[in-house]
C-alpha cells in the first residue's frame, strides 16, 4: 500500500483542499461540459477560460478580490460572444476567436502592468497554470456557492436546453425561447469556467470541461447517462491525478513534483483515446443501435 | 529596431495570407491550439537546451498532425480542445522542470518583438518563404475545398488530405512568428485583420491583400505605440485587430442598410463562382 500512496496523503491537508475542490469543479464542468461538446461550443468553453483570466489580471491589478474579475471577465466575454456571435458556427467561431485575442491583449497588458508596478514574480505563471494544491480557504467557500448556483442553472434550463441544443428549429417551432436558454447556458459556462480557472487554472478548466464529457458522449447518447458518466471520469481523473502528483514528490532526489494539471490532462486524455480503441467503438455502435434516438425527440 | 521592423513585416505578411484561409475555413480554433501548442515545444526545448525554434517547429507540426489524425473520426472540436490542453499540460510539466525565470516565459506567451537579433531573421524569412510557397501552391484546391467542399472531392480534391495540409501550414506559420509576437497574439493577427478584409470584399485575391494590408497596418501601429509607451505589443496587437474586425463589420452593416440593395453583398457566390 504504501508505494501507492506517499506517506501522509490522506492527513494532508492541501490534498483534502484539492480533492475536494477539485471533485466539485469536475462535476460542474462535466454537468456544463456535456452541452458544450452536444452544440459544439468547445472553442468558446476554452475561451472563456482566458477571457475570464484577463478579468482575474485584471482584479489583481487593482486589488480586488480575483474571482470578482474572474467570474465578471467570464460572464462579460460570455456576453460579447453571444452579441457578436453569428448563427451559423463559422461565424460564431470567427466572434469567438476575436474576443478571445481582444481578452488575451488586455491580459498581456494588465500582467504587465502587474508586474512592473508590484513587483510580484509568478502572477502570469501562477494565473495560468494555477495551481489545485494552493487554493485557500475562503476560495473554498466562494467556488462551492457558485458551483450550487451554476448546477441550479443547468437544472432550471435541461430540457429547454437540450431540445435546443439538438435541434434549434424543433425548439423554436415548440415555443422554446431558444435565445434566452442559449443565453442561461452561457451565463451557467462562464461561471464554470471562470470559477475553475480561477481554482485550478486555466488549462485544467478546458480539460475538465471538455475531456469526460467528450468520452461520455463518446460511450452513451442518453443525456442522463452521460452527464453521470462524465461526471466519474472527471473526479476519478482528479483524484488520480492528485494522488500522482503528490506521489512525484519522491520520484527523483530533487523532490521537482510534477504539475498536477499535467497528470490530470493526461488521464482525460487517455480515456478519449481508449474510447477510440476498436471494442469501445464497437460497443457504443451496438448500443446506439438498441436505442436509436437520444431523448430529446421523445416525450419521457 | 530595424530588425523589429523587417521580422514584424515578415509575420505581418504570413499571419495576412494564412489567416484569410484560417477565416475561410471556420478554423480559428485549430489557429489557437496550434501557436498554444508551440509554446511547450519552446519550453520543452529550453529545458533540453536545443534552439527554441526547433522546439516550435517539432510541437506545432506534432500539434497539427494531432488534430488532423484524431479529427477525422471524433469531433474536430474537441480533438482540437483535448490536442490544446495535452499540449499545455506538456507545456505545465516542462516549466516545473527548469527554473527559467520568468520573463522568458512571459515574452514567449506575449511577444518580445523588440528584442530581435540580427541572426534570427533568416531562419524567421526562410520559413515565411517556405509557408508563402505553400500556400501559393495549395491555393486553387484549397480555395475550392473550403468553400464548397463537395464540389472539391468530386474534381479529386481530398477534403481531408486539404485539411491536413493547411493545418501544417498554420504550424509553419506558427513556428515563425510565435518568437516574434508570441504564442497567444499570432492568433489575434491571423483572426482579426482577414476577418476584416473579408467584410469588405468578397474576392478571394483582393481579400488577401487587404489583409495583409490591414495586419502590417496592426503591426506597424502596435511596434511604434509599443515603443512609445512601454506597453506591451500584445495587448495593441490584440485590441487593433479587433477595432479592424468591428470596423469591418460596421462597414458591412452600414453597407447592408444605406446602400442600394440590388447587390447581395453577403453573398458568398462571387467565391463560388471563383
Amino acid at each position: 500500500m504504501h508505494w501507492i500512496f506517499e506517506s501522509g496523503f490522506f492527513s494532508s491537508h492541501p490534498v483534502h483542499v484539492a480533492l475536494f475542490v477539485g471533485s466539485l469543479v469536475a462535476v460542474v464542468s462535466a454537468v456544463v461540459g456535456v452541452f458544450t461538446v452536444m452544440r459544439g461550443q468547445s472553442f468558446a468553453g476554452h475561451s472563456l477560460a482566458d477571457v475570464s483570466t484577463a478579468g482575474g489580471s485584471g482584479a489583481f491589478l487593482v486589488n480586488v478580490n480575483p474571482l470578482l474579475g474572474f467570474v465578471a471577465g467570464g460572464v462579460v466575454g460570455a456576453g460579447a460572444m453571444e452579441m457578436m456571435g453569428v448563427r451559423r458556427a463559422r461565424g460564431r467561431d470567427l466572434a469567438t476567436g476575436i474576443v478571445l485575442g481582444a481578452a488575451i491583449g488586455l491580459a498581456a497588458l494588465f500582467l504587465y502592468l502587474g508586474t512592473t508596478r508590484s513587483s510580484t514574480t509568478g502572477a502570469s505563471q501562477q494565473i495560468l497554470f494555477g495551481s489545485i494544491f494552493e487554493i485557500d480557504g475562503s476560495t473554498v467557500a466562494i467556488v462551492a456557492v457558485f458551483s450550487v448556483v451554476c448546477l441550479v442553472i443547468m437544472a432550471a434550463v435541461q430540457r429547454p436546453l437540450l431540445l435546443s441544443s439538438v435541434s434549434t428549429d424543433m425548439a423554436a417551432a415548440r415555443g422554446v425561447p431558444v435565445r434566452l436558454v442559449g443565453l442561461l447556458y452561457m451565463l451557467a459556462l462562464a461561471l464554470a469556467v471562470g470559477l475553475s480557472s480561477l481554482a485550478i487554472g486555466a488549462i485544467l478548466s478546458t480539460a475538465l470541461l471538455i475531456g469526460p464529457a467528450a468520452v461520455a458522449l463518446r460511450l452513451t447518447k442518453r443525456i442522463g447517462r452521460a452527464i453521470v458518466a462524465a461526471c466519474l471520469t472527471g473526479v476519478v481523473s482528479v483524484a488520480l491525478g492528485v494522488l500522482l502528483a503528490y506521489d512525484s514528490y519522491d520520484w527523483n532526489s530533487s523532490h521537482a513534483a510534477w504539475p498536477v494539471s499535467f497528470f490530470i490532462v493526461v488521464l482525460i486524455f487517455l480515456a478519449y483515446l481508449a474510447t477510440e480503441l476498436p471494442f469501445a467503438r464497437a460497443a457504443a455502435a451496438r448500443r446506439r443501435d438498441d436505442d436509436p434516438m437520444v431523448p430529446a425527440h421523445g416525450d419521457r | 529596431m530595424t530588425n523589429a521592423w523587417v521580422v514584424a513585416t515578415i509575420v505581418a505578411v504570413i499571419a495576412g495570407v494564412v489567416g484569410f484561409f484560417v477565416v475561410l475555413r471556420g478554423s480559428a480554433f485549430p489557429a489557437h491550439a496550434i501557436p498554444n501548442g508551440a509554446f511547450a515545444g519552446a519550453a520543452g526545448a529550453s529545458l533540453i537546451g536545443v534552439n527554441t525554434l526547433f522546439g516550435l517547429g517539432v510541437f506545432s507540426v506534432l500539434a497539427a498532425l494531432g488534430i488532423g489524425a484524431l479529427g477525422r473520426r471524433g469531433r474536430r472540436d474537441v480533438v482540437t480542445a483535448l490536442a490544446l490542453v495535452v499540449m499545455l499540460a506538456l507545456g505545465a510539466f516542462f516549466l516545473s522542470q527548469t527554473t527559467e525565470y520568468e520573463p522568458e516565459i512571459f515574452s514567449l506567451l506575449f511577444g518580445e518583438v523588440l528584442g530581435i537579433a540580427s541572426n534570427e531573421i533568416l531562419p524567421v524569412a526562410g520559413l515565411g518563404v517556405a509557408c508563402l510557397a505553400t500556400v501559393a501552391v495549395l491555393y486553387r484546391p484549397l480555395i475550392l475545398s473550403s468553400v464548397v467542399p463537395d464540389i472539391g472531392e468530386a474534381k479529386g480534391v481530398r477534403a481531408q488530405r486539404m485539411e491536413m495540409a493547411f493545418l501544417v501550414v498554420v504550424a509553419l506559420a506558427t513556428t515563425m512568428t510565435v518568437p516574434v509576437v508570441g504564442a497567444l497574439l499570432i492568433f489575434s493577427l491571423m483572426i482579426g485583420p482577414p476577418a476584416a478584409a473579408r467584410s469588405f470584399t468578397n474576392r478571394p485575391p483582393v481579400a488577401i491583400a487587404l489583409s495583409v494590408g490591414i495586419a502590417l497596418a496592426t503591426v506597424w501601429a502596435s511596434i511604434a505605440i509599443s515603443f512609445e509607451t512601454n506597453w506591451p505589443i500584445g495587448f495593441f496587437v490584440g485590441t487593433l485587430s479587433a477595432f479592424a474586425y468591428l470596423a469591418g463589420r460596421g462597414w458591412a452593416a452600414w453597407r447592408r442598410t444605406g446602400a442600394p440593395r440590388a447587390v447581395p453583398s453577403e453573398s458568398r457566390a462571387p467565391l463560388v463562382a471563383y
